[in-house]
């Protein structure tokens, strides 16, 4: 296993145990900052040797991808969980929507192994935070009464938020700087990266193991669809990555990222376009269910399933 | 010391809401708000404040008692049915009364 998420695991065990150990508010904001741009700016400085001829159509996969995973998420939350369908929008939302932590830790599995990936990937974790979080809306409000959702205001609250605006600046900032530009700022950004992760992974243990206590209240379907959803969303990312033509490592990360739940900008932006969707189911599947599942666990399944998907297509 | 009787309100709720009561306060007649993030529990649950989607704020007003009214019927219709919401209004004096 590798030793950030033994972090995770000491966050998740301390807080169980009855700990009341926190990190200060303003750290953990600085931590996530750092990621973000150090995740942008990686991807970016690899984004400068590409040709467009080959992203733009992986792009528009990756969109699509976004589009789909809460249209399969949505039916499976309405007939088998019987949820309400503002519940089951927001939901669904959050599962086709990404975690860029998760994605952080699918990045480190591989460097430690050596595998080689789209260094470029960063580009889809950006693409694939929004289409689930609109999809997920227009599923809950369609024929339903009540007010209209205010989309501009809901653009606004999703493409300037944290994660778009820092990925997507990080983004800029390593492509334009190129790989000798980012050389004085590497000690900080590259060098520093794992053990900035895994003091988040703390915080994230802390946060999730919080939220554990909740899921008594929303029962066993919950559960299964944490773990559950996030294994069938890996499939169909694999599906899409092969279709893609992407490497096994960028095979795995895109199963990660399908498999990911969103656990910052979805509950933002659909606090405020869905509010009568309960938050803490949402919540409790996400950071009580799917994320500890996907680090522990998941990771290592989905590079397991990308390696079938290899041997099966004769790559 | 000369003080001047108005109304202050004090709404304490999610997060989320912050952007839309600021301007929701302005648009019904307030001069002005103060924010506070601050973390507490309810029948909602707890909210401790461990990262962005469980921040809560305390938002104070002062101003008219027909302004505070306005401001708090507002919210009962508007956010109380589905958003975590604490509200409370109580009387106080302000030195200088043009500045609510």
């Amino acid at each position: 296993m590798d030793v950030v998420v033994l972090f995770f695991l000491l966050g998740l065990g301390a807080r169980l145990a009855g700990s009341d150990l926190r990190l200060p508010e303003a750290l953990y904001e600085a931590l996530s900052i750092f990621l973000l741009l150090a995740i942008g700016m990686k991807g970016g400085v690899e984004l400068a040797g590409q040709p467009l001829a080959t992203v733009g159509p992986q792009a528009i996969a990756v969109i699509a991808l976004g589009v789909l995973l809460p249209l399969v998420a949505f039916p499976i939350l309405r007939s088998v969980g019987r949820l309400n369908r503002f519940d089951a929008g927001a939901l669904a939302a959050h599962y086709g929507s990404v975690s860029v932590v998760t994605f952080a830790v699918a990045i480190t599995f591989l460097t430690s192994r050596g595998v080689d990936y789209e260094a470029y990937f960063p580009v889809f974790v950006v693409l694939m935070e929004a289409p689930a979080i609109v999809v997920g809306i227009v599923l809950a409000r369609r024929g339903a009464p009540g007010k209209p959702v205010a989309w501009g205001a809901l653009a606004h609250e999703v493409l300037l938020g944290k994660s778009i605006v820092l990925l997507l600046g990080g983004l800029a900032i390593g492509w334009i700087a190129g790989p000798a530009g980012v050389v004085p700022i590497k000690a900080l950004f590259m060098d520093l990266f794992k053990g900035v992760l895994a003091l988040f992974l703390l915080e994230m243990g802390l946060v999730a193991g919080s939220r554990v206590g909740e899921l008594r209240r929303y029962g066993v379907f919950l559960v299964a669809f944490g773990i559950g959803m996030p294994v069938l969303s890996a499939a169909i990312g694999i599906a899409f990555a092969t279709a893609m033509s992407l490497s096994p490592g960028g095979t795995m990360l895109l199963a990660t990222l399908a498999a990911s739940a969103s656990y910052i900008a979805a509950p933002a932006a659909l606090r405020i376009a869905l509010p009568e969707a309960n938050p803490g189911l949402s919540i409790a599947a996400s950071l009580g269910i799917t994320f500890p599942f996907n680090i522990t666990l998941g990771i290592p399944l989905y590079s397991h399933m990308a390696g079938w998907a290899a041997t099966l297509g004769g790559r | 010391m000369q003080t001047h009787a108005k109304k202050l309100l004090v709404v304490i709720t999610e997060g989320a809401l912050e952007k839309l009561l600021a301007r929701d306060v302005r648009r019904l007649g307030a001069h002005g708000y103060t924010v506070s993030d601050v973390r507490g529990g309810g029948e909602h649950g707890e909210r401790a404040a461990d990262w962005e989607a469980d921040r809560s704020i305390r938002m104070e007003v002062i101003g008219d008692e027909a302004v505070i009214g306005s401001i708090a019927e507002h919210i009962l219709a508007t956010y109380c049915p589905n958003y975590a919401v604490s509200m409370y209004v109580s009387d106080c004096g302000v030195l200088r009364p043009h500045k609510f």
